[in-house]
């Protein structure tokens, strides 16, 4: 950075250009515009004022304000560490932080303080990132609304939004609905409306079946699941090891570019962490698309989606084709399996990784002590809850001996299947899938709590979880507001280990739609210097 | 197979290879109307054939013993299989332990290298088939001392599997005799070990140490009986045998028990058992009650294990992260059925004699070094090593390193026996001199006590002559033409020459003197 020549120029240039967020913050560091210990600050003061979202388990105050005081003297002595430094990132509650509780939103975990930081945890912390807190979830990552854990539902900012308000106004619905809240989506709600509600320029969550870009796609944020192996997985608490990797969420596709260019590479605590060096992920401003080829794959076209969703899928998709791109419709013909064998593999893995939680080294411990097995049961049944306990013993079915190869062999078997019908249609010449990342804009509390968690993770996780089976990079991209002034998300797949491909046509994509940032206005005074308020209407897609 | 085993295994070592030989199977009818006081000794070395002690009645039918060992010894290696800790014996409990050995959630398995080297080479040594794709599994149950839940192991697709190892074994009434015997090898795979439980049944409480197991080797054995020709009877498993000799006790009671079991109208369980080596019986191990399901299930967070061979190694591999089976092959030392073939064909040495040269920790260098230094042949090496040394080695309870008899000074011994110029008798009074470990050279020790060979034939002469006139009677006897009678003078020639004769020349002497 060029410390002495100029600097407004070059702000200037970035705004312009709408470059990352978490560069203009940079530059604002830089500039001494703020510091960051003012920025961090307002973060706690923001994350106060939005404490009603439920989005933070753990607000790391003394922490954060620490970093940002060292941060601070950097920047006074013109070290700063980079884009990353003095950023305030939120982290979703199953990575571990060392010295900083790590529940999973489980009473199993409750008071468990890591004594190591996740490897990811440890890459931003290297790059002078604050640690605001740790995000709410669903129990160990089960489920899709961040509904589902022990400290209770995540609101969605944008139930609060102006851009709600004015088209409920409009559409002349009563107050009392208005006030229905509606759910993040999951499981990585906390982390999406943490950043949604902009008390950090960053979060990670983490992505088993759709878990980042779900909750993207509901809170109009940026969703990015990287290939498997790109992101080291050591010390995320596990879901589904195989299918696992760590998500970031970001408003822009540039922010998202800057994280995992930090976070990406071998790490020798991961196995499964590729060898190859990579290079750093910077995205050229795409103008052309007209070499591109846009696959839509038509199983994905499902009779839930709903039709709002559907038209602006194929909207998005005319955009490409009239910008010049091959848009063709393209066959995943063992979509349809993709969910049950999922449930199974997911279950199995669930019931093995749940297995080191029997009160013994660490977490909950009932008070039973009449035998080892007596403590392990009572331990397990009041550390789990019962979404966890079901899976748990669903797994321990599948991989009985007598029910292995009816269960867990044909999972794998169709698990193949699956990633092998990417594999073909991205053989045959298509370079990104364009498909929704939900079938819905995010609904009320009270009509997602009707259906039970398994029914509404087989929905919720519909169209992302066929790319963890597969290991592809995929990214929910805000699209659009829906009627009801929610955003809409859609999710672009690309071929495995093509992240950065797959990132410089989302960038063209998210310049196309100009998605409007959410507005606030009663939480957003002393905080408008920081994170902006572009006011843009959403023009290119709107219906 | 005691043997390598206990060469590859040592104090201060962790990470558990398993080595599993489920299948082979021993096939052995009972000697017919005989109690084989084989069985004893021949299960002693636990791969061999089992014989079943049994005295048959008339009508009745030959039992045969099919005994398989799931062998888990440790790998000297500085770090565990899975993680970064150290390896250390005796080290304070729980001392030893990173966060992946203590499970915390998040934690991942990393390989070994040193382990998988490990492992390889055993199989290169074994004979086996090294598979250059191995996959690791897991392998659930709760157990205190286990804090993942599951064990990861090499259960589908182990590093090495198909092969052998011939050994020898003493057989015949008299045990002299040396017969070799081949067992089958199904299978060696890398396996985590579990932790140590510790009860405390006084306080009922179980102390875990996540150092990891203490045994360097620690046998199952599974054992059944049926009559040939017949099915495979039931099996049973007798867990946790630490020593060879326990081993063989255990495999020994099994059969009988489980003969007894059936012939009385019985039948045998599926089960675990335990051996008790007060009672010298196995019993139900009660903690195992009922069927176990291990769920197995693929360890995802470990990508299959590929090796590669000179051929198959990408051009542009690093070689820190590839290992070259070939190799390893070539850095594997000479393998103990080599090394007895060469002693049997350079020296001229009974196969037995190389086994025994073999079998203790540093003989085989001790008798080496002795040969390069003395003149004497190797049959006299060979039974001073193995029937002096060792016997006084043995005797003291002292390894071949901690002999107070140095192979040069050996060496300087065998050298006067061999130039005549010291009796075997003398011999063996420099021998005890020398285990004193005054550091004196047997030289000095012959000169000093006066043990030399009377080299001066006329005063020899003269002994021989005034022996004969003195025992005109046993003269007689010679005369008379008692072959054995002149034994009798040359004893007293000896005798009175101090032991320091050599009974060869007094008799030429004699003989000469009597003609």
């Amino acid at each position: 950075m060029n410390e002495k020549g100029a600097p407004d120029k070059l702000a200037y240039s970035r705004r312009k250009r709408k470059e990352s967020g978490i560069s203009r913050v940079s530059v604002a560091l830089k500039q001494g515009q703020i510091t960051p210990t003012e920025l961090c600050r307002k973060c706690l003061s923001l994350i106060q004022k939005t404490k009603f979202l439920n989005a933070y388990i753990t607000v790391s105050e003394e922490v954060a304000l620490k970093q940002a005081e060292e941060s601070e003297e950097r920047y006074k002595k013109g070290q700063s560490l980079g884009d990353l430094d003095g950023i305030p990132v939120a982290v979703k509650d199953n990575f571990s932080t060392s010295g900083i509780e790590t529940t999973c939103a489980s009473n199993m975990l409750k008071g468990y303080i890591p004594p190591f930081n996740a490897t990811v945890v440890q890459k931003l912390l290297d790059q002078g990132a604050l640690l605001m807190g740790k995000t709410n979830l669903d129990e160990f990552a089960m489920g899709s609304g961040s509904t589902d854990g022990v400290f209770g539902p995540v609101k969605n900012p944008w139930s609060y939004s102006k851009q709600r308000r004015e088209k409920r106004q409009q559409q002349a619905q009563g107050e009392s609905q208005a006030a229905e809240w509606l759910i993040t989506g999951g499981s990585s709600g906390g982390s999406a409306a943490a950043l949604a509600a902009l008390t950090c320029s960053a979060a990670l969550g983490s992505d088993t079946g759709g878990s980042t870009r779900n909750p993207a796609a509901h809170c109009g944020l940026v969703g990015f699941k990287p290939s498997y192996g790109l992101v080291s997985r050591h010390g995320l608490i596990p879901l589904v090891n195989s299918m696992d990797v760590p998500g970031i969420l970001t408003r822009c596709v540039d922010d998202t570019a800057i994280v995992l260019g930090v976070l990406a590479g071998h790490d020798p605590k991961d196995s499964t962490t590729v060898q190859d060096p990579v290079k750093p992920f910077t995205l050229p401003s795409l103008t052309d698309v007209s070499k591109l080829c846009i696959g839509i794959p038509k199983e994905y076209a499902v009779p839930e989606l709903s039709s709002e969703v559907r038209s602006l899928w194929s909207k998005a998709a005319g955009l490409f084709e009239s910008a010049g791109a091959k848009v063709i419709e393209v066959s995943l013909p063992h979509t349809s399996c993709s969910i049950v064998c999922y449930h199974v593999l997911c279950a199995s893995e669930v019931a093995s990784n749940m297995a080191r939680f029997d009160g013994l080294e660490y977490g909950h411990r009932c008070d039973i002590n009449v035998s080892t097995e007596a403590m392990y049961a009572a331990t397990r049944r009041e550390g789990f809850s019962d979404v966890v306990r079901g899976r748990i013993l669903s797994g321990n079915f599948f991989l009985l001996k007598e029910n292995y190869e009816n269960y867990f062999i044909k999972a794998q078997k169709v698990r193949r299947l699956i990633a092998n019908d990417f594999v073909n249609v991205f053989n045959s010449g298509v370079d990104i899938l364009l498909t929704p990342t939900t079938l819905s804009e995010a609904v009320p509390y009270l009509e997602f709590i009707k259906e039970d968690n398994r029914t509404r993770s087989a929905q919720g996780d519909i169209f992302t979880q066929a790319v963890n089976m597969a290991g592809l990079p995929a990214v929910s991209m805000p699209a659009a507001l829906s009627h009801q002034g929610l955003p809409i998300g859609l999710q672009f797949i690309g071929r495995a280990f093509c992240d950065q491909k797959l990132l410089t046509v989302a960038k063209w994509f998210e310049k196309q739609v100009q998605f409007p940032v959410i507005q606030f206005p009663e939480l957003m005074d002393g905080c408008s210097l920081v994170f902006e308020n572009e006011k843009l209407a959403s023009v290119s897609l709107q219906q | 197979m005691a043997v390598p085993m206990l060469r590859w295994v040592g104090p201060g070592r962790r990470c558990a290879l398993a080595w599993v030989d489920r299948s082979s199977r021993h096939r052995r009818e009972a000697p017919t109307g005989s109690t084989s006081n084989g069985t004893r000794e021949q299960s002693s070395v636990a791969q061999q054939p089992l014989r079943t002690a049994q005295k048959l009645r008339k009508g009745e039918h030959k039992w045969a013993a099919v005994v398989g060992l799931e062998i888990h010894a440790q790998i000297s290696s500085n770090s565990k299989l899975f993680s970064g800790s150290e390896v250390c014996f005796a080290a304070p409990p729980n001392s030893l332990v990173s966060f992946f050995d203590a499970s915390l959630p998040g934690t991942l398995p990393v390989l070994n290298r040193r382990c998988v080297e490990a492992a390889v080479m055993t199989g290169l040594a074994l004979n086996c088939h090294i598979n250059k794709k191995s996959l690791f599994d897991r392998k659930h149950y709760f157990y205190a001392d286990l804090p993942a839940g599951y064990q990861i192991t090499q259960q589908r697709l182990p590093i090495a599997a198909n092969g052998n190892l011939m050994f020898g074994v003493f057989v015949g009434s008299k045990r002299s005799h040396m017969a070799t015997r081949t067992v089958r090898v199904k299978q060696i795979q890398l396996e985590q070990d579990s932790g140590k439980s510790l009860h405390d049944d006084l306080r009922s409480q179980t102390l875990i140490d996540l150092n990891r197991a203490e045994g360097q080797l620690r046998v199952d054995a599974n054992i059944s009986v049926h009559h040939p020709g017949e099915p495979l009877g039931i099996r049973t498993e007798v867990k946790n045998l630490n020593s060879i000799r326990f081993l063989a006790r255990a495999i020994d009671y099994e059969i009988q028990r489980q003969i007894n079991e059936l012939e009385n109208g019985g039948e045998i369980l599926n089960e675990t058992r335990s051996f008790d080596c007060k009672l010298g019986c196995t019993v139900p191990m009660r903690d195992k009650e009922g069927k176990q399901d291990y769920r197995f299930m693929p360890e995802p967070n470990l990508p299959p294990l590929v090796l590669y061979d000179t051929a198959s190694l990408p051009a542009r591999a690093q070689p820190q992260q590839v290992i070259n089976i070939d190799q390893i092959r070539e850095a594997l030392p000479e393998l103990p059925s080599v090394t007895r073939e060469r002693l049997v064909q350079r020296y001229g040495m009974l196969p037995e004699h190389s086994f025994m040269l073999l079998n203790e920790v540093g003989l085989l260098q001790f008798f080496q070094n002795v040969m390069k230094e003395t003149r004497a042949e190797p049959k006299t090496v060979t039974s001073w090593v193995l029937n002096v040394l060792l016997g006084y080695l043995k005797h003291q309870n002292l390894a071949v390193s901690e002999s107070p008899i140095t192979p040069s000074a050996l060496a300087g011994l065998l050298d006067l026996l061999d130039s005549k110029a010291i009796s075997s008798s003398a011999a063996k009074q420099v021998f005890e001199e020398l285990w004193k470990g005054e550091g004196k050279t047997a030289v000095q020790i012959v000169s000093e006590k006066q043990l030399g060979l009377m080299q001066d034939r006329e005063a020899l002469e003269q002994l021989c002559q005034s022996t004969v006139e003195g025992h005109p009677r046993v003269v007689m006897d010679i005369k008379k033409g008692n072959p054995r009678a002149i034994n009798k003078l040359i004893g007293l020639v000896r005798k009175a020459a101090l032991n320091r004769a050599d009974p060869a020349m007094i008799k030429a002497l004699l003989e000469k003197l009597l003609a």
